[in-house]
């Protein structure tokens, strides 16, 4: 098995070509992308909204409830019905279409999760200070929840990159080709190889956005430590009955 | 001037927080309100910027009924400080301070630079600026909360419990540099605590209000020990009212006697008395030795008991009365403005000063009001 694997991955015809793995991968990561900025755009706004004001909390339980519906019936009756557009968007709407659906609950309940877990004594300070309604949400609560925010997305991301596979099914390419093909033809090296790949795919996704995220997170939420400071410097948090203003001043 | 006029809150599950509550917090001047848990002190601070909106009744600000005013206009123009500070924790220290100058528009370079200033003004070291909050402790916390909340020069502030999160080593210490800094800056401040001895402290006035949000009684601290409205208020004072009221009576002219004393690290000599009070090389009283037991040879630090409490000439009869009830010898001991010693005091002689003063008169015509700072000179 791993003997086939390994002819299979060194053969140069595996990497050529439309159908070779470049292409493969680089149609897989288009469905991927655009499956999440579909998703997002829809989920993030929404979840925003109802973590904000507190309304329609429904929509989280509603586009939870969607987890349930069975992906492959779903884009073979998608396929089915929009089998009317013109070319390739007869087989790419519904495939994405269906990736979407599977991407906006976690994502939407990721970024309404976060804005609800906002530490409310932030968010009453925010008021307190004199913040409008849409600064407290930009300035004070996006900010603090977007570790929850970006977790969804990455779950998202996660399923999408597995479940593209099966834009395969109804014709498009992707790294599913080989798993399709691969089966149909008893070409189980083929099979193999693109599981691998989407798997390695997978990971490399999410090491990417580790790093977003690590970029993109305040060091105040994640307890890294800042510009060498740390909880347990010298000069660390203590209560001193000799704190005093001329005590802490620094030599100017 | 913050003039609450009948006002009253009533939550929309029934709950009466604030009732029918008039009251005026002077301009310039610390008004406390004080009370047991759940009177509604909160629930009343936070009706003066907006936070919670009256029911019935208005809050008029120099003239101005908030009612009517912008919102987060009026909540820019009011600095807030809350109970567990309430720092935004995605935030450097640096950036929690300017969040206001922010909000009002000033440009990046000023509000740091005005930032900075604070952080010095409030006693924090200038290298917590890049700090996040979860990296500095409670006292800390709660600095860059009176820094921020005084980062726009709001002429008014509210304090919601600000130091009743922290040791009482370090609230005393925070009360002692608030006290300082409104010395300088001369606010309208309302604060809220449940700590009576706090609010005495802090308070040019002090309103104490009872649990269902009404006012028990509002007046200078000397007032309210000396003539407590009623029996909710004299309990809740509590206890020693009569000893502490003592703090708000400066010492008149107090009859001092000459007392011998030695240097420290020198021979005590002939044994006059009991006790010798020991001295620095500027004389600066150290404590108290018995030369009995200390004998021919020089007094040292060892040798020292430190209990007595020195008081200052220009002091007040508390401390003049707690130096002698403390000082092993009997002897309190009075030392000038530098710290050095003056003379000492009998017990019975700083009671008969305490004899001699006058307490501040009752005002039988209203005595809910009657010891309140005079607001007359004010425009209502
Ligand atoms: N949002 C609210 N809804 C209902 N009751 C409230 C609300 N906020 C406060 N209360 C009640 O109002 C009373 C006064 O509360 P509060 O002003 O917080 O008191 P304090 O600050 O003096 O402890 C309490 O009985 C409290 O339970
Ligand atoms: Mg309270």
């Amino acid at each position: 098995m791993i003997a086939s694997l390994l002819s299979w991955f060194t053969d140069a015809e595996t990497w050529a070509g439309e159908s070779g793995i470049g292409n493969r991968l680089l149609e897989h990561l288009w469905y991927t992308l655009a499956t999440m900025v579909v998703a997002m755009v829809l989920a993030v706004p929404a979840g925003l909204w109802v973590g904000h004001t507190g309304h329609a909390r429904w929509l989280v339980t509603v586009a939870n409830s969607l987890r349930a519906v069975p992906t492959l019936g779903l884009l073979l009756a998608a396929s089915l019905w929009l089998r009317t557009l013109p070319g390739d968007l007869a087989y790419v709407v519904p495939s994405i279409a269906v990736l979407a659906l599977l991407a906006i609950p976690p994502v939407l309940a990721g970024t309404y999760g976060g804005i609800e877990a906002v530490d409310p004594a932030a968010r009453d300070a925010a008021y307190g200070v004199g913040m409008r309604g849409r600064q407290v949400l930009w300035q004070v609560e996006v900010p603090n929840a977007l570790p929850l925010i970006l977790s969804g997305v990455r779950s998202a991301v996660l399923q999408v990159v597995a479940t593209a596979t099966i834009a395969a099914i109804v014709g498009l390419g992707g790294l599913g080709r080989f798993i399709i093909d691969g089966l149909a033809l008893s070409d189980y090296a083929q099979a193999g190889g693109g599981a691998l790949l989407v798997a390695v795919l997978a990971l490399a996704l999410e090491g990417l956005l580790a790093l977003v995220q690590r970029r993109l997170v305040s060091p105040g939420l994640s307890g890294r430590p800042v510009g060498g400071s740390r909880k347990d410097d010298e000069d660390a948090p203590r209560e001193e009955p000799g704190e005093s203003t001329v005590d802490l001043r620094t030599p100017a | 001037m913050i003039r609450f006029d009948g006002v009253t809150k009533q939550f929309p599950d029934g709950t009466v927080a604030v009732d029918d509550l008039s009251l005026t917090a002077p301009t310039g001047k610390i008004t406390v309100l004080v009370g047991p848990s759940g009177c509604g002190k909160t629930t009343s601070l936070r009706m003066v910027n907006r936070m919670i909106e009256p029911t019935r009744g208005a809050i008029v600000i120099d003239g101005q009924d908030t009612a009517r005013m912008d919102q987060a206009q009026l909540r820019r123009g009011i600095g807030y400080v809350i109970q567990h500070a309430g720092l935004f924790p995605h935030r450097t220290v640096l950036d929690n301070i300017g969040t206001v100058p922010r909000l009002l528009g000033w440009d990046r370079a000023r509000t740091r630079e005005r930032s900075r200033e604070l952080l010095e003004r409030v006693g924090l070291d200038a290298r917590l600026a890049d700090r996040y909050p979860t990296q500095l402790s409670g006292g800390q916390q709660q600095r860059v909360g009176v820094a921020r909340a005084l980062a726009a020069d709001p002429p008014i502030m509210l304090m919601d419990e600000p130091f009743s999160a922290v040791d009482p080593i370090v609230r005393d210490q925070l009360q002692d540099e608030f006290l300082r800094l409104q010395d300088e800056l001369d606010k309208t401040i309302v604060f809220v605590t449940h700590d009576i001895d706090e609010a005495i402290k802090l308070g040019d006035q002090v309103a104490v209000l009872r649990v269902g949000g009404s006012l028990a009684q509002v007046a200078e601290p000397a007032y309210l020990l000396a003539h407590p409205a009623d029996d909710f208020v004299a309990d809740f004072v509590g206890r020693d009212r009569g000893y502490r009221s003592l703090q708000f009576q400066p010492s008149p002219r107090l009859p001092l006697r000459s007392e011998r004393t030695v240097v420290l690290g020198e021979r005590p000599g002939e044994a006059g008395s009991a006790w010798l009070l020991v001295v620095d090389e500027h004389r600066h009283p150290v404590g108290w030795v018995e030369p009995g037991r200390v004998g021919d040879r020089p007094v040292e630090d060892a040798d020292l008991h430190r209990g007595g409490t020195l008081a200052r000439a220009d002091g007040t009869l508390r401390g003049a009365l707690d130096a002698a009830l403390s000082s092993p010898s009997r002897r309190g001991v009075v030392v000038d403005d530098s710290g050095a010693l003056i003379g000492t005091v009998l017990a019975h002689e700083v009671l008969s000063a305490i004899e001699d003063t006058d307490r501040p008169e009752r005002d039988e015509r209203d005595p809910v009001r009657g010891g309140a700072v005079d607001v007359a000179g004010e425009q209502a």
